[in-house]
């Protein structure tokens, strides 16, 4: 299965298309939904970092919840099962990427589920989303 | 307006007391859309009449629309204010990513009432307002504010944090309000109210979803209007060069406006074009929030340490058309490197570019035809080209370092008027001249707009569209009246006016409609109109006169691109943008 990749953040202008186009999957305005997220690295100056999932073949956000709520996707990655899903945010702590993303209005994690319709926004070709696995 | 909407929510600060409360004022939004027609609503319920802009009394108002959170290129917010540069009406306009997140912590607007009894900065997010001690901010420049406070609050990527530098705690009335480091609430001296009430910054922090009325027309319309603003033209010539991209066609035309206006034409333009920028200084380019076009360009300014060999800075300095302009050509600058370290002074010192740069062309006019000397200067000898008496100049004027330099600090209107030289000061309405002797059309602008800004009207691209023999008083008002009451919708949304190619009347209309706003198109020019002369009506209250605006003796001597320019056309055409103000009052 398909997954995004990050291809070049130096490429980054900052614009958050990604961003809006993330919460736009469901059909809102905002960004309470985006799984995606673009920051300065400590000021604008000094260039911006896309964060997001990288789609683990061995999930450490996985793995930490205690409800399996976070079922391992094929092609890497998770998908979460809402209804399972506790709110505790230990995955949120567990993912070294910081990629986990959360949602205060619904108190339940933000977590990319690689459909790549960011990467279709991106003016700078920053995304890309890839077939195969994404650490293979 | 949608009922779970939040742009209904008006928060309330007030600094003496450090209380906030939130109204919920659907009908305010609902007859006003939002930026521009919000905030000068507030404004008029805020501020007295006859107060000084330092009165605690003084509002700060900032305000978003619709369509910031929701549409590609709406970027901005408004803020509105009593200006302590002319004492009358201000307003300004800022992109970075302020409207987004003040839009998604979940209001429509902000006002800022009071003083603070010591330094503070306000961290405004979904759950209201931290009030922090910024004692130890004061006297910070501009970056090291924004470092200090990105390092010690929360939220990265989804905050905006605007601040003031010394320039707006001395209370320079043109100093300005940073955001993102890059961009600015730049004219009309938003600095030195924040400066005034003891407020060195505002952190805003929000990431909120926003509902529509309906998903799937949402989703469309934002593709088409997408899809639209990366085919128009001006939009990647923006995004390419930046809008230094005027500066060689201004030149060519001879209205690129050179050593105080005495010149139309810089023999140096190539060196400071954006050809040369992008050539030798471009290092990266940047966005607003939620814009497609990028039109942010930073340089990078490798300097030496004089005291140690191989020792270098770099530092990365945005620029733009208009502050090339000022601190370039206006002043005889002819290295982009020189502009960059101006530039960079200005930045950290929280100046308006714009205004400084007519500022010390001014003091340079001045110097040179004796009307001040050393003892005013401090001892130093500015003249056209000479980048580092300029930086010198820069810091006596933030610090208000004589009675001369406080001058300065007040604007080229003002200090002409203690110490001559006002046939030279090239202000319009109070405010610094932008960087257009296009025509008559430029000017007209500049005079009649609400904030004597070229962004008012546009009236310079009209000097480009039409020939001279087109061009009447009647016309030209009737013309630039029209597009300003355009802008106040675009600025009601709140959209960057780059975008005003795609986002007309019956797009914007569209555009609302998915926030639930009921507007045609006939409608929405109603409803600027009625916030034109709104914001006319505080001029008015305030003392302003459009027609005995006075109009600077050197843009009528020096040659423009239609010619030389006639008092009697400029004053005809106040006249008539005074009846179009007036009628139907």
């Amino acid at each position: 299965m398909a997954h995004l990749k990050v291809v070049d953040p130096d490429r980054c202008v900052g614009c958050q298309l990604c961003m809006f186009a993330c919460q736009r999957r469901t059909g809102e305005g905002g960004i309470a939904e985006a799984a995606i997220h673009v920051r300065s690295r400590g000021g604008i100056s000094r260039g911006l970092t896309v964060v997001v999932c990288r789609a683990c073949e061995e999930p450490p956000c996985a793995a930490v919840c205690p409800n399996g709520a976070l079922i391992k996707r094929k092609g890497g990655g998770v998908v979460l099962a809402p209804k399972k899903c506790l709110g505790c945010g230990l995955c949120r702590e567990a993912c070294t990427l910081q990629a986990i993303f959360w949602n205060e209005a619904t108190g339940k994690p933000v977590i990319c589920m690689h459909c790549g319709y960011c990467a279709q926004y991106c003016p700078h070709h920053v995304l890309v989303l890839e077939e195969g696995h994404a650490q293979g | 307006m949608l009922k779970d909407d939040p742009l209904k929510r008006v928060l309330y600060v007030d600094l003496a007391t450090k209380k906030f409360w939130v109204e919920e004022r659907p009908e305010l939004f609902e007859e006003n859309i939002g930026g521009t027609g919000v905030a000068s609503k507030l404004l008029e319920e805020e501020c007295p009449v006859g107060i000084d802009p330092r009165d605690p009394k003084n509002p700060i108002i900032l305000a978003v629309g619709p369509a910031n959170g929701l549409f590609p290129i709406a970027s901005k917010t408004v803020a509105m204010f009593q200006s302590p540069h002319t004492g009358n009406l201000g307003e300004s306009h800022a992109g970075g990513r302020s409207a987004t997140c003040l839009r998604l912590a979940g209001y429509g607007a902000v006002v800022i009432r009071g003083q603070s009894d010591i330094p503070v900065y306000l961290v405004i997010d979904r759950s209201g307002v931290k009030f922090r001690d910024a004692r130890a901010l004061w006297g910070l420049s501009v970056s090291a504010t924004g470092r200090a406070i990105r390092e010690k609050e929360t939220g990265s990527g989804l905050r905006s944090i605007l601040r003031i530098g010394p320039a707006g705690e001395t209370g320079v009335t043109y100093s300005c309000v940073v955001t993102e480091t890059y961009r600015h609430f730049g004219r009309l001296g938003l600095g030195a109210l924040f400066g005034a009430k003891k407020l060195k910054a505002v952190c805003l922090v929000g990431r909120r979803s926003l509902p529509v009325t309906d998903r799937k027309l949402y989703r469309e319309l934002y593709d088409e209007l997408l899809k639209r603003l990366r085919e128009t033209p001006a939009l990647k010539k923006y995004h390419d060069l930046g809008t230094a991209v005027n500066v060689i066609p201004l030149n060519e035309r001879g209205a690129l406006p050179t050593r105080n206006l005495r010149q139309t034409r810089f023999e140096m333009a190539e060196k400071i074009s954006g050809e040369y920028f992008a050539e030798h200084l471009l290092s990266r380019r940047l966005a607003c929030s939620h814009c497609p076009m990028a039109c942010i360009h930073l340089a990078a300014l490798r300097t030496p340490y004089e005291d140690e060999p191989y020792f270098y800075k770099t530092t990365f300095i945005s620029y733009d058309y208009e502050p090339i302009y000022a601190n370039g050509s206006m002043i005889g600058v002819g290295s982009a490197e020189g502009i960059l370290k101006l530039l960079d002074t200005i930045d950290n010192l929280g100046l308006d570019a714009m205004s400084s740069g007519v500022v010390l062309a001014w003091a340079t006019e001045a110097f040179e035809q004796g009307l001040v000397g050393e003892e005013e200067t401090l001892g130093l000898r500015p003249r056209f080209g000479d980048v580092e008496t300029y930086l010198q100049m820069l810091h006596h004027i933030a610090y208000q370092s004589n009675e001369f330099y406080a001058a300065l600090a007040r604007g080229v209107a003002y200090a002409s008027s203690r110490y001559g030289g006002e046939d030279f000061a090239l202000a319009f309405g109070g405010n610094e001249m932008p960087g257009y002797h296009t025509g008559y059309g430029a000017h007209l602008t500049h005079l009649t707009g609400s904030r004597h800004s070229h962004l008012d009207s546009g009236g310079y691209s009209y000097d480009q569209k039409l020939s001279p023999e087109e061009i009447t008083p009647e016309k030209l008002a009737h013309i630039l009246f029209d597009e300003e009451v355009y802008r106040q919708i675009l600025s009601s949304g709140v959209c960057c006016f780059f975008g005003r190619s795609v986002y007309n009347y019956e797009t914007l209309s569209r555009i609302f409609k998915v926030s639930g706003f009921d507007f045609e198109v006939e409608d929405l020019k109603a409803l600027g109109r009625k916030i034109l002369r709104r914001k006319y009506a505080f001029k008015k209250a305030r003392g302003f006169e459009l027609t005995k605006l006075k109009i600077p003796r050197r843009i009528l001597e020096t040659v423009s691109p239609h010619g030389k320019l006639e008092e009697e056309f400029l004053r005809q055409g106040l006249a008539i943008y005074k009846s179009l103000l007036e009628s139907g009052a």
